[in-house]
């Protein structure tokens, strides 16, 4: 009797389970789908469930109406420019306030957590007035610089940094060593998770980006794929089969990435609040 | 013998009490620049008004005007309906979810919790888009799937109701794994033998359930509240691509409407109260949050 009804429990725990599966995942089927038909068939009734021929149609309008290889270029270049220079900069911050004692320092770090609490948008007209000043529209600085030094980051990094021994710090004084060897060889090579973490969550803030983007980003060339697709979606037609392509393209990148590093990935995103 | 010297001249440069300086130099100037100084900046101009590129102080004039804009009203009153009504129904999918993936009934834990978080890689935009097709009137999936079993097609995003609804469609399907995921690493913390002692004492799962599983997630609990209202609060990706903001106003969010007042029509100072109204709400909210659920 009570092993029958844990075996109820089962297959309905499994068939709830399976249909939220479902539902997470047929969006993406439907955008790959969709990738391959005719903007006409993605819109019939019933429904189009299987692929078409229309993939190569979609991809020659797709690169008529955007040079798609160099927004996806623009998109790689910034988000992997902004990662790297992100990550070592707030190490190095979060490295400061972890273990050194200095002037001011618990004013600076009581600062660094005000600007935590504050959105974005607040900075959006001076920043942007900053970006015409210096002739910056359209240009990859525009994007990477005014979110570059990370609060979030910052205060994830020196976190992790606590744990670091003095002891390993002040025996390689000790040996003569330098304070930036010192960080660079000995402290941050302890640090890989956590870089790791901040490096994805970065990395996919930036790739994801739209609002920051659209306003500094009018000229084609130098749109990212957030704007593109905005763009696409803009047009008095939209053709929903080359729409339908430059998104699942956009994802497909990102998708590999999480599909090899899930693990990592998830608990990046989450922003290392969630530990592996 | 010369290279010998300049190490030790370096080494006095950079020694324990100014490498800290050093290290923090590159956050603390850009943070100067493109946080500190832009919050100021902001602040003043929302006290200014502008003809041309010239500015000049008006006082309180564009938070006067800014209480007595009707789309400012509807943006705030469209905001917080989105956010009472999705919320709620995300996190309880995402606890739902949680448990049952957490039952040691469940095998292939990798599998559903990679699936579940899948929509949590998605661009808002590239999510806002699948959903465009999905939920078109006229020929959309979801309005086939509905007539299948005798419902009306729905004019989801033309209705003033529906186009909010369609909108917590896609924050939910976004959000949901995100979210479960957390809790998820939140059931892993809670000690096994609560559950054991429950059991003997002859709770069932559903006590269980509002008895030790909840209090036990009250932190991430609140941490999963907090974070999702603000994010509701900052709402622009969704409804720019899915309806900007339309029909007559019943999605336009406090943050599009930052972005037409600023960047369709140029009043600085106008967008910057409104911004700062924004800081106002979400500081209130949070804090109020973080009170209520931190006392219960």
């Amino acid at each position: 009797m009570n092993h029958n009804n844990q075996y109820v429990n089962k297959t309905f725990l499994y068939v709830v389970l399976s249909i939220g599966v479902i539902v997470s995942i047929l969006p993406f089927y439907w955008m790959t789908v969709g990738s391959t038909l005719p903007s006409g068939k993605i819109f019939s009734v019933p429904p189009t469930f299987l692929p078409g021929n229309h993939l190569l149609e979609n991809a020659k309008t797709l690169n008529e109406s955007l040079d798609f290889l160099k927004i996806m270029w623009n998109t790689l270049f910034i988000s992997v420019t902004y990662t790297v220079i992100s990550v070592l900069i707030s190490a190095m911050a979060g490295y400061a306030f972890a273990k050194f004692e200095f002037k001011g320092k618990s004013a600076m770090f009581f600062i660094i957590l005000c600007t935590l609490m504050i959105p974005f948008q607040v900075m959006l007209i001076p920043l942007f007035e900053i970006v015409v000043a210096l002739d910056w529209l359209n240009t990859y600085q525009a994007i990477i610089l005014p979110t570059l030094a990370s609060p979030f980051a910052i205060f994830l990094m020196r976190q992790n940094m606590l744990s670091v021994p003095l002891s390993i710090i002040e025996s390689a004084r000790i040996d003569g060593a330098g304070e930036f060897k010192i960080f660079f060889s000995i402290v941050l090579p302890t640090m890989k998770p956590a870089l790791a973490a901040v490096a994805i969550f970065s990395f996919m803030s930036q790739w994801n980006s739209l609002l920051w983007p659209l306003i500094t980003l009018n000229s084609k060339d130098m749109f990212t794929l957030p704007v593109a697709l905005s763009s696409l979606v803009g047009l008095a037609r939209i053709d929903y089969g080359q729409l339908m392509l430059g998104t699942t393209l956009s994802i497909i990148p990102v998708l590999i990435f999480f599909l090899i590093f899930q693990k990592h990935f998830i608990s990046g995103i989450l922003g290392g609040s969630v530990k592996e | 013998m010369k290279k010998n010297n300049s190490t030790i001249k370096h080494n006095k440069l950079i020694n324990p009490k100014t490498a800290p300086y050093y290290f923090l130099a590159p956050s603390v100037v850009l943070l100067v620049i493109f946080t500190l100084y832009p919050v100021i900046s902001s602040f003043i101009l929302s006290f200014q008004g502008m003809s041309g590129v010239d500015k000049y102080f008006v006082g309180f004039d564009n938070y006067i005007r800014l209480f007595k804009d009707p789309i400012f009203y509807k943006s705030l009153v469209n905001t917080f309906q989105i956010l009472i009504v999705q919320v709620p129904i995300m996190l309880s999918l995402a606890i739902l979810i949680a448990v049952g993936l957490n039952s040691s009934l469940i095998k292939f834990h990798g599998f559903f919790r990679v699936a579940y978080f899948l929509p949590a890689i998605t661009a808002l935009v590239a999510a806002s888009i699948i959903f465009m097709v999905i939920l078109d009137s006229n020929y959309g999936v979801a309005n086939y799937l509905l007539s299948l079993v005798g419902i009306d097609p729905i004019d989801w995003l033309n209705d003033p109701f529906w186009a909010k609804v369609s909108i917590i469609v896609v924050m939910t399907w976004r959000w949901t794994g995100y979210n479960m995921v957390i809790f998820l690493a939140g059931l892993q913390t809670i000690p096994k033998d609560l559950y054991e002692a429950a059991s003997i004492d002859g709770a069932g799962k559903v006590k269980q359930f509002f008895f030790i599983t909840i209090p036990q997630l009250k932190p991430v609990f609140i941490f999963t509240v907090v974070m999702s209202t603000i994010g509701t609060l900052q709402l622009f990706d969704e409804a720019y691509i899915l309806t900007t903001g339309g029909p007559n106003n019943a999605t336009m969010t406090i943050t599009l409407y930052l972005y037409e007042t600023g960047f369709k029509y140029f009043e600085f100072g106008y967008a910057s109260a409104l911004a700062y109204v924004l800081v106002v709400i979400i500081a209130i909210i949070s804090w109020v949050q973080m009170k209520v659920v931190g006392d219960s």
